[in-house]
């Protein structure tokens, strides 16, 4: 697309255009086709809510409406009485262990003598219609006593008086760190900000079909991202030793960070178990914003000092994250955004106190960013501050304070691979702007009225994609301002900004956990020719890794037929699809695999012998692998020291805005990315991981908020809850870097998160620029721009000086 | 249900009312006997074992379960069945002719237009549906000039197929993909 420049792997060129095709190098490095993509038009792909067995029954949850509330009784009988009702399950029903978590087993199945947010399941149904059983979950009768709800994180975690929403207290993890004692600087920049609650809103809401064995078993087909975690969780509730439940990966609607936590899988086997019938369970839109974790919103204090050159000598912070109910995995959010409280610039002293609280807000987990994108936006808006502070442009202060290889982080861990953000940033600068609109240079013209003659009017103005011509006059095309059709004004208050972002995100799990994947290759002759068959139990949610797998098999064992099996477990973990890491972790594991049939190969093979005559005599070939990537180290509990991440991960942004600043209404007309990726495996997948994630981030810049008030959701829906549409994203320039990361196999660094970080600061600081508004808060809403008291007031440095 | 009520049930919900209708899909009859409250989207996937529409949101909010009807598009979350009789009902499986895909999906592919696909059915109806009303003559919001066929540019694509949300974020390949088709 116009506008759009993309340079994979420096001077390699962009494969777009190009439609697979026999002979092409289909290994890695290039933009192989998903092996789904055929499946994915043609409408034959299998996703977990297209699943049906002849003799089906459906699942539904009654949940409960209270943000905290005792339970006196829960009364099933209305239910059972109504026609088509095969069970309904309570607390008491539940055959095993209680409780379940990812990281603590603190969330109940079933709430049993309490609830503790707004959505909490109290009871669950099955009926041989999905309406029946909708409609029997609403006729349970629970009696609940409301209690007061705790909603304030700050009240949570630091006033004594504050009631307990889980036994031990409210903060789930406290992690300080601590670098040197020197607070004293000659410029300091302070500021308060606040991330809003931000949902993952993948397109397909969660669902599955559980369905019972002969062996007294379950067989769960289900969209998740960790199939082994999942087993694991559900097989002690259901009293099941973890042989007896296996589960297949069906076909995955987006995950973002959602499906690492249990939905529905407990619930869902519980009543297949208990009917002996298949259960196929699916939420609805509003039920899904009530069915899983959001990311942590964010309370967060910095104060950076710096000399008067611009270089930082210290960074203060305190981040206070909401994890709502249960612990999911707030310990490790918090440990992320600790890690990277700073952002990747080198400070010779840190004081970080990082928390994450229990409240009854909805609980919060793992989101795409993970704990950094929250540290990112305070760090980034506190660079922007200390710039103007020192009269520096946004994009030197942050050259100055760059970190490279050899860097420490505020954890004491040093880089030890390629980290160029002063040049990525110089290269991002140095990208072309999109043409300046005529009409922010002043008043303009009053339009001629709407119709045909509106045509002349709309040739006055460049469009980016350059159909129309430019011409001589100043009158704005009210369609290309903020607001398309729903500008009222002549674009007299439009005023551009443009502003940058950096990130770094740490790839593959932290903080010591054992983090692994396996994978098994099987060579063999299929119709006369060889045949690559991998099998893993990594989740592929959409981000391509089908394809990355095949690539590897490819290149590493010279066969162009490869097929990726569903994933399930019947091989060992793969781990998450999360944390940017199954390119690296099972993407090693499937190159070990076939490095191991390789050498088996090589072995059995005979003089002159081709693969398929030594196939055809020694028979199949199959290996299993596991890999490991390097260790991690915890992080020290006081000073928060130690080399706890395997792996970073550096992405710059520029974004270009034009901001009605009477209506508050912003368009983003231009976003740029820099991310370096270690390794191109495919560009064209590469590509679209950048663009998903930069509109992720947009996203959180400008529109989406999970709103809650009093512990309760007002926008469970598309209708309130806004995710960018095609109009919202912008044209991108993308340059990727491939500086090999020596530690990971081909060199390749995660690519799926980065983006989502640096695009969130990039925007709300293009939007200050257009404002001069101190916008301390992410989502940036259209009353904070158009009724800020302090429009156009100076908000630089409180204390500079 | 209070009584007014020769269709209240035994459990004091409403019997169903059932129509018979001669839907046709894919330019195949598929005559079905339907719950009159039934959307289309539900006959479709539930009745009819056509899953590629999907339901997104079930509200007319995200488009992933865009049909076309008489070649238009249509919300199949927002159709009732009962009004769909005697019309041509077209979905994401009757795209391709055989085994030779829609030139929209050949272009989907080719520019990685989809990651995870749950909108993509969607998506390809819309700009289908697009493609043809733009063909019929009909402007847009951002149509410049009424007098003249629209073409169909990035600006005309983004705004035609901005009832389609994406939350993989795959829409500059969207772009890219209808463009080239629309070329
Ligand atoms: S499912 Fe119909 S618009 Fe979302
Ligand atoms: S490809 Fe996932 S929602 Fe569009």
């Amino acid at each position: 697309m116009s506008g759009t420049e993309t340079r994979p792997d420096r001077g390699q060129s962009r494969e777009r255009g190009h439609g697979p095709g026999v002979g092409r190098d289909l290994g890695v490095g290039h933009s192989a086709p998903r092996p789904d993509g055929t499946l994915k038009v043609t409408g034959e792909f299998a996703y977990s809510s297209d699943l049906y067995l002849a003799d089906m029954v459906w699942g539904a949850t009654l949940r409960g409406p209270h943000p905290s509330a005792r339970i006196r009784s829960v009364d099933v009988g209305p239910a059972l009485a109504m026609p088509g009702v095969l069970a309904a399950l309570t607390c008491e029903d539940v055959p095993g262990e209680l409780f379940y978590g990812l990281d603590r087993r603190d969330q109940p199945v079933l709430a049993a003598d309490r609830v503790r947010y707004q959505g909490e399941p109290v009871a669950i149904v099955a009926a041989d219609h999905p309406e029946r059983a909708r409609r029997a979950a609403a006729a349970i009768v629970v009696d609940y006593e409301v209690t007061e709800a705790v909603t304030d994180p700050r009240r949570a975690a630091f006033d004594p008086s504050c009631p307990a929403v889980h036994d031990g207290g409210n903060v789930v993890r406290h992690q300080p760190v601590r670098v040197g004692g020197d607070f004293t600087a000659p410029v300091v920049v302070t500021g308060e900000y606040e991330v809003g609650m931000q949902d993952q809103a993948f397109l397909g809401p969660e669902s599955g079909l559980a369905v019972p064995a002969e062996d007294g078993g379950v067989d769960l087909f289900v969209a998740t991202q960790w199939l082994h975690v999942d087993r694991d969780q559900i097989a002690p509730c259901l009293g099941l030793p973890p042989e007896l439940v296996r589960l297949t990966l069906a076909g995955v609607g987006g995950a973002f960070g959602a499906r690492e936590d249990l939905s529905m899988q407990v619930h869902a086997c519980m009543l297949a178990l208990r009917t002996g019938r298949p259960v196929k369970m699916v939420y609805g839109r509003q039920e899904s914003f009530f069915g899983h974790v959001h990311r942590h919103p964010a309370r967060m204090r910095y104060e950076h000092g710096a000399d008067l050159d611009g270089r930082l000598r210290y960074v203060r912070a305190e981040i206070l994250l909401d994890g709502g109910a249960y612990c999911s995995s707030t310990p490790a959010v918090v440990g992320n955004a600790a890690s990277l409280g700073v952002g990747p610039y080198e400070v010779p002293n840190v004081w970080i106190d990082a928390y994450g609280v229990y409240t009854n807000n909805p609980p919060c987990g793992a989101m795409r960013g993970f704990g950094a994108v929250q540290a990112c936006f305070a760090y980034e808006s506190q660079m922007d501050r200390l710039a103007e502070a020192c009269g520096l442009s946004p994009v030197e202060v942050r050259v100055r304070n760059a970190v490279s290889q050899g860097s420490r982080l505020a954890t004491g861990q040093v880089i030890d691979s390629p980290a160029p953000l002063a040049g990525m940033l110089r290269e991002l600068a140095a990208m072309p702007l999109p043409p300046e609109p005529s009409r922010t240079a002043g008043p303009v013209a009053v339009p001629p009225p709407a119709g045909p003659a509106r045509a002349a009017a709309a040739t006055s103005v460049p469009d980016p994609a350059g159909v129309r011509a430019p011409g001589a006059a100043a009158t704005p095309d009210l369609l290309d301002l903020p607001g398309g059709v729903a500008q009222t004004t002549h674009g007299e208050g439009v005023r551009r900004g443009v502003g940058y972002g950096v990130g770094i995100k740490n790839i593959c799990f932290s903080e010591g956990f054992d983090d692994h994947s396996t994978a098994r290759v099987r060579v063999e002759l299929l119709g006369g020719e060889p045949h690559v068959l991998v099998r893993t139990a990594a989740a592929e949610v959409g981000q391509g890794l089908v394809t990355v797998q095949e690539q590897i098999a490819r290149t590493e064992l010279g066969v162009e037929r490869v097929t990726v099996a569903q994933a399930d477990t019947t091989v060992g973990s793969a781990g998450s699809t999360s944390a940017s890491r199954q390119s690296y972790v099972t993407g090693g594991a499937v190159r070990a695999a076939c490095r191991a049939v390789r050498e088996r190969l090589a072995v059995l093979r005979a003089n002159g012998e081709t693969l398929a005559e030594t196939l055809e005599r020694a028979g199949a070939v199959e290996e299993t692998r596991v890999y490991r990537h390097r260790p991690t180290f915890p992080m020290d509990p006081v000073t928060g020291q130690g080399d706890s991440h395997a792996q970073l991960a550096l992405c710059v942004h520029r974004a270009v805005v034009d901001v009605d600043v009477e209506l508050g209404l912003v368009k983003v007309v231009e976003l740029a990315a820099v991310q370096d990726v270690g390794r191109v495996l495919n560009p064209l997948a590469l590509e679209g991981q950048i663009h998903g994630g930069s509109a992720q981030g947009l996203g959180l810049a400008l529109m989406e908020e999970v709103q809650v008030v009093d512990g309760r959701v007002l926008n469970p829906s598309f209708t309130d809850y806004l995710i960018p549409t095609i109009l919202d994203m912008p044209p991108m320039r993308v340059s990727v870097l491939a500086n090999p990361d020596p530690h990971a196999p081909y060199g390749l660094r995660g690519a799926g998160e980065p983006p989502t970080l640096s695009s969130t600061p990039a925007v709300a600081a293009a939007v200050r620029a257009a404002t001069g508004l101190r916008l301390p808060r992410v989502p940036i809403r259209p009353h904070d721009i158009a009724m800020d008291g302090s429009r156009y007031g100076n908000w630089a440095g409180d204390r500079s000086l | 249900m209070n009584g007014e009520t020769d269709i209240t049930g035994a459990d004091g919900v409403p019997d169903p009312v059932t129509a018979d209708l001669r839907l046709s899909v894919n330019g195949v009859p598929r005559p079905v006997t339907v719950d009159t409250r039934e959307t289309l989207l539900d006959t479709l996937r539930e009745h009819l074992g056509l899953t590629g529409a999907k339901k997104g949101c079930d509200h007319g909010q995200c488009g992933a379960c865009t049909v076309l009807v008489d070649g238009r598009r249509a919300l199949s979350c927002l159709t009732l069945t009962v009004t769909a009789d005697d019309v041509e009902i077209v979905t994401v499986e009757g795209l391709a002719d055989g085994d030779a895909l829609h030139p929209l999906q050949a272009a989907f592919i080719e520019n990685d237009a989809l990651q995870c696909g749950y909108c993509t059915p969607g998506q390809l109806c819309s700009a289908a549906g697009a493609l043809a009303e733009a063909a019929d003559g009909w402007p847009s919001a951002v149509t410049p000039d009424l007098s003249a066929p629209p073409r169909l540019d990035e600006t005309e694509i983004r705004e035609r197929m901005s009832g389609n949300l994406c939350r993989c974020g795959a829409y500059p390949g969207i772009v890219a993909a209808v463009g080239q088709v629309a070329r």
